[in-house]
């Protein structure tokens, strides 16, 4: 049977980024495994720009930041099998530890592969049409937004002239504006929350340079067309997001577009037996990403759904790292002192949702989204029920991942620690 | 004197500014809550600057399409121009990130370059 | 060109009639105004192969119910199709409805039905843990289960194709004119793609059936669409029931059901609504919410928030709420298989043999000695061992990629559906082969990659791609010609 020390699932920006810090930080042996026939993962599709700010200081599109990860990478020797799809990962029989590895592509078949550790780093999948239960007919001219995106910016093909979008996500926003480039007509953009899920740029640049109105609380009620969309109407929706009769706006359209969020791809994850958090849809970490299967590592969208890829960058260097000191043996392997971070008031979950002070680095980075839209709020952390931090926030939304860095000092300081709270307050 | 409305991009609280101009000369900026907007608001009355991202195709590549860019900023009134002046350019693979596609488009100034490698697809 | 016999509508009924017929000596065609097998009726249903009490004894329905459920296993083993007999049960919440159950049960043993019997909870309960704490009693149907619709539409197809039978796609049979001519009797059938003529036409136009009848008979028939909205949920629901699981049939029907499907979603439906649109497959806010709140009442606890897609099916329901299969008394040579609704799918086998004989009769047609009875399925490498996939691949690379991730589904298998005859020519066709774009996904990863498949193994080009035959192109063009 093969055999790596670390196995990568994916090799978009999160997968990249783990191998390379993974490799920076002494392991050797090393394997990415990418289904599509380039890395970069969905990065090759957003050809738009304001991505890297955080890391390089610049603003670079989507394939250019994921090149720099390439160019790393290969730099670095680190193995990559492209158009290759993992079908399992289990746990070894043999009792070691290791993980069993089964993928699959055309140049050498159905090949098992054991690790010592594995990185999950699939990323995640559009919510489609069927799941929001949106009624009507179910011709052509429907798509998630970046089924859209790829149409337009990988294979050059335009998906409709005149369109309507559902859901104000960065991706919708962006498509938006990509489409009214192209010479499609996009008439109106209608957003199910009071608030939209997209950067403020991307609803100024994307929408308001365009004349593209922005409906809020407003939802897509009838999709007419037997074979290609022929007209989309919309309403307004109440409180509880219940279509309000009376309200129906109808658009003639070919095109309806879908950017009604993102979830995390973890059915590998869920077969494994990892505990998968019902908030975020990914796998439940520890302080050190991993999961509740030793030695399985979690980084980028599969985890929970990030807005920057910057994060995801940051986060899966993190994963990288530790899956090194796995491999190489230096991590602590009891669960003995673990800590289920509590969210509340609120925040809507955390990752990591279980620290243990005894593992951590010199820090640890929380990271949580909030429920709602709050102004001039406080983030703040218990330890035994005594507040170690207070941050004030002009303002949090839930289209924006929050963040917070915790000292291991902080940890250092309490006796038997028994409860770490995240929460909002208004003082 | 002359009213602008603008939503800052500077964060999420997207604060809805009120900028007076006359004779072209902002006189006050009015309703951001920090620095960065009133930074942005003037910038974006005075002289508001976009960048511009599509994709061409490509010839003999191992894809069909390469990502290009603006590589500085150009005035926001250009942007149709700029759509306009890429239609109908294609390229010969391999094209390599920052490749110049098309030099000084519009009379900007500033070139259009390649984001992405496109190497030969190997027959 | 004159056939034997023309077959109008390629949904289970007509394909099913086709492959029985191709048993005999016959030239025959199937005409079907879409761009592929199983396009209406047949490929939204909720898949059920039913017991067989639910029909009227006496009734044509009763007899071709339980004559199809017993015939399916055979036509399954042969045609090579997903089938599973996991047992139904009709649930009640009250002893008085316990009466109702009784009389299904009476029902279905005169029908032939074998081996009901009434559950009590605690027997229930065992056997469908997520049953409501109200459910008190079930009829348990051993014989009951679930098919795969596409599969069984399209294998009967392949299988007739393989013997001779002929396919005409995109062709909408607009008149059908008896006429009398030297050879005798011949049907000229005016189309969208031309003249066709034959010596026995098959009606079995599902949802058009009564417009086809009535234009050769004076004994008028009509045809109501009754649709029925359904929500199908991922595979992680799939295991939420064991059983078909129905309440307490109505006037309208048998109810909404929740079952799981052959390739293991949780399926929840139908409504039962009558429309006048024979292509009104829209679903509506209020019979979704229907759907949701009426299977809530009997099973707990579904993950609703799984669902991955809804849509809606169109039962052809005639008055009589029979089925009219035979030679039609005014009009010779014109054999009705029409008013085929629940439960058309399980009586598919018996359909095709009734309707072959009875135009076989009307030709006096003898039987081949050549008719092979076997279909291969499309190989799904997943079943192969791990060295039979790997020598699979090595003689085929394409079995090597992964098209549709929900699923995995392999370029191999979408080459073989599309090479199949009749094979698939649209994204839809290739879903209802192979299951791409089938899964949780709803085909937002794999239909560009499933485009360029069609693409290039059906040589026209992208721009000509469609979801489902038509206008239903999936793009409107490419944005930037190469100069």
């Amino acid at each position: 049977m093969n055999r790596t020390k670390i196995a990568v699932i994916g090799g978009g920006p999160a997968g990249l980024a783990a191998a390379i810090e993974a490799k920076k930080a002494g392991t050797d042996s090393i394997l990415v495994l990418e289904r599509d026939r380039c890395l970069g993962g969905i990065l090759n599709q957003c050809i738009h720009n304001g991505f890297g700010l955080h890391t390089f200081k610049e603003e670079l599109t989507g394939p250019e930041y994921a090149q720099r990860f390439i160019d790393q990478a290969q730099e670095l020797e680190i193995p990559c099998r492209l158009g290759t799809m993992v079908m399992s990962i289990a746990m070894a029989e043999d009792g070691s530890g290791d993980k069993i590895v089964t993928y699959l592509n055309r140049e050498e078949g159905l090949v098992q592969l054991r690790a010592e550790a594995v990185i999950l780093a699939m990323g995640c999948r559009e919510r489609p049409r069927g799941a929001l239960s949106i009624p009507g007919f179910r011709p052509a001219g429907i798509y998630t937004a970046g089924t859209a995106q790829k149409l337009v910016n990988i294979n050059g093909f335009m998906p409709g002239r005149s369109v309507v979008i559902l859901g104000s996500g960065d991706i919708g926003l962006i498509m938006a504006r990509r489409m009214t480039l192209e010479g499609a007509k996009v008439q109106v953009v209608a957003e199910l929350m009071p608030y939209s899920g997209g950067l403020k740029r991307n609803i100024v640049q994307c929408l308001d340079d365009f004349g593209i109105p922005l409906k809020l609380s407003h939802t897509v009620v009838d999709i007419e067309g037997k074979e290609r969309v022929k007209a989309v109407t919309i309403a307004r929706v109440d409180e509880r997001s219940k279509p309000i009769p009376g309200t129906e706006e109808r658009y003639e359209c070919d095109t309806l577009l879908l950017s009604c969020g993102l979830l995390p791809e973890n059915e590998l994850t869920s077969a494994l037996g990892a505990v998968i958090s019902p908030v975020t849809r990914g796998p439940e970490v520890n302080e050190s990403l991993e999961t509740s299967v030793p030695g399985v590592f979690a980084c980028g969208n599969v985890l929970h759904v990030h807005d920057l890829v910057d994060f995801v960058s940051q986060e899966a260097g993190q994963a990288g790292r530790n899956a090194a000191r796995y491999v190489q043996g230096a991590a602590a392997k009891s669960s003995e002192g673990d800590i289920r971070v509590t969210a509340e008031n609120g925040v809507r979950y955390t990752v990591p949702e279980i620290i243990n002070p005894a593992r951590m680095e010199d820090t640890v980075t929380l990271r949580f989204r909030v429920g709602a839209v709050y102004q001039n709020i406080y983030e703040s952390v218990y330890l035994n029920g005594e507040r170690i931090l207070h941050r004030k926030k002009k303002i949090a939304a839930p289209g924006e991942m929050e963040t917070i860095v915790l000292k291991k000092e902080s940890f250092e300081q309490v006796k038997d620690l028994k409860s770490i709270t995240v929460r909002l307050e208004e003082e | 004197m002359e009213k602008r409305e603008l939503t800052c991009i500077g964060c999420p609280m997207g604060c809805q500014i009120t900028v007076t101009l006359e004779n072209g000369e902002v006189k006050s900026v009015e309703g951001n809550t920090c620095m960065k907007g009133d930074k942005y608001a003037r910038a974006e009355v005075t002289n508001p600057v976009r960048v511009v991202t599509s994709s061409v195709p490509v010839r003999d590549g191992e894809i069909d399409q390469v990502s290009v860019k603006t590589a500085g900023d150009i005035p926001k009134g250009c942007i149709f121009d700029v759509m306009e002046a890429l239609r109908g350019i294609s390229l010969q693979a391999p094209v390599h990130i920052g490749d110049v596609v098309l030099a000084d488009v519009c009379g900007t100034g500033v070139d259009i370059t390649a984001t992405k490698n496109v190497e030969r697809k190997i027959v | 060109m004159l056939y034997d016999v023309i077959i109008i509508g390629a949904g289970v009924s007509g394909c099913a009639a086709a492959r029985e017929l191709s048993r005999y000596d016959l030239k025959i065609l199937v005409a079907e105004s879409a761009e592929d097998v199983c396009c209406g009726t047949s490929k939204a249903n909720s898949a059920i192969v039913h017991a067989g009490y639910d029909a009227k004894p006496g009734t044509l329905m009763a007899k071709l119910n339980v004559e199809g459920n017993r015939m399916m296993d055979q036509v399954c083993r042969e045609l090579d199709v997903p089938f599973d007999r996991i047992g139904s049960l009709v649930v009640c919440r009250s002893d008085e409805d316990r009466s109702v159950l009784e009389k299904l049960l009476e029902q279905g043993r005169q029908n032939g039905v074998p081996d009901l019997r009434i559950v009590g909870r605690d027997e229930l309960k065992e056997m469908e843990p997520h049953i409501t704490d109200e459910t008190q009693w079930a009829l348990y149907a051993p014989t009951g289960g679930i098919v795969c619709p596409f599969t069984l539409t399209a294998a009967y197809a392949e299988n007739a194709a393989a013997n001779g039978a002929e396919f005409m796609f995109d062709t909408r049979v607009e008149r059908v004119i008896p006429s009398q001519s030297d050879a005798g009797r011949v049907f000229c059938l005016e189309t969208s793609k031309g003249q066709l003529q034959a010596r026995v036409v098959v009606n079995a136009a599902g949802l058009y059936a009564d417009t086809i009848h009535n234009q050769v008979s004076s004994e008028k028939i009509h045809i109501t669409p009754r649709r029925g909205s359904y929500n199908l949920m991922d595979k992680t629901a799939g295991s939420h029931v064991r059983h078909v699981i129905f309440p307490l049939p109505s006037s309208k029907g048998k109810g909404t059901l929740v079952t799981p499907t052959v390739h293991g979603n949780l399926l929840i439906g139908p409504t039962a609504v009558d429309i006048d649109d024979p292509e009104g497959t829209n679903t509506t806010a209020q019979e979704l919410s229907a759907v949701v709140e009426t299977s809530g009442k009997y099973i707990a606890g579904i993950p609703y928030r799984e669902t991955i897609t809804s849509f809606a099916g169109l039962r052809a329901h005639e008055d009589a709420h029979e089925f009219r299969i035979g030679e039609v008394k005014d009009c010779p040579g014109f054999v009705d298989c029409a008013g085929i609704e629940s439960p058309g799918l399980t009586s598919a086998p018996a359909i095709g043999v009734m309707v072959a004989e009875c135009a076989a009769g009307i030709l006096n047609a003898e039987k081949k000695k050549d008719f092979d009875p076997v279909r291969e399925g499309i190989l799904d490498p997943k079943t192969l061992t791990p060295e039979a996939y790997r020598e699979l691949i090595s003689q085929e690379p394409s079995y090597g990629s992964i098209v549709c991730r929900c699923e995995s589904v392999t370029e191999g298998e979408i080459i073989d559906a599309i090479r199949r005859t009749p094979g698939a020519r649209s994204l839809d066709g290739v879903k209802r082969r192979t299951r791409a774009g089938m899964g949780r996904c709803q085909a937002g990863f794999c239909s560009p990659r499933v485009m360029e498949i069609l693409s290039r193994e059906l040589g026209v080009p992208l721009e000509e791609i469609t979801k489902s035959g038509g206008e239903s192109r999936i793009i409107v063009g490419r944005d930037k010609f190469i100069g």
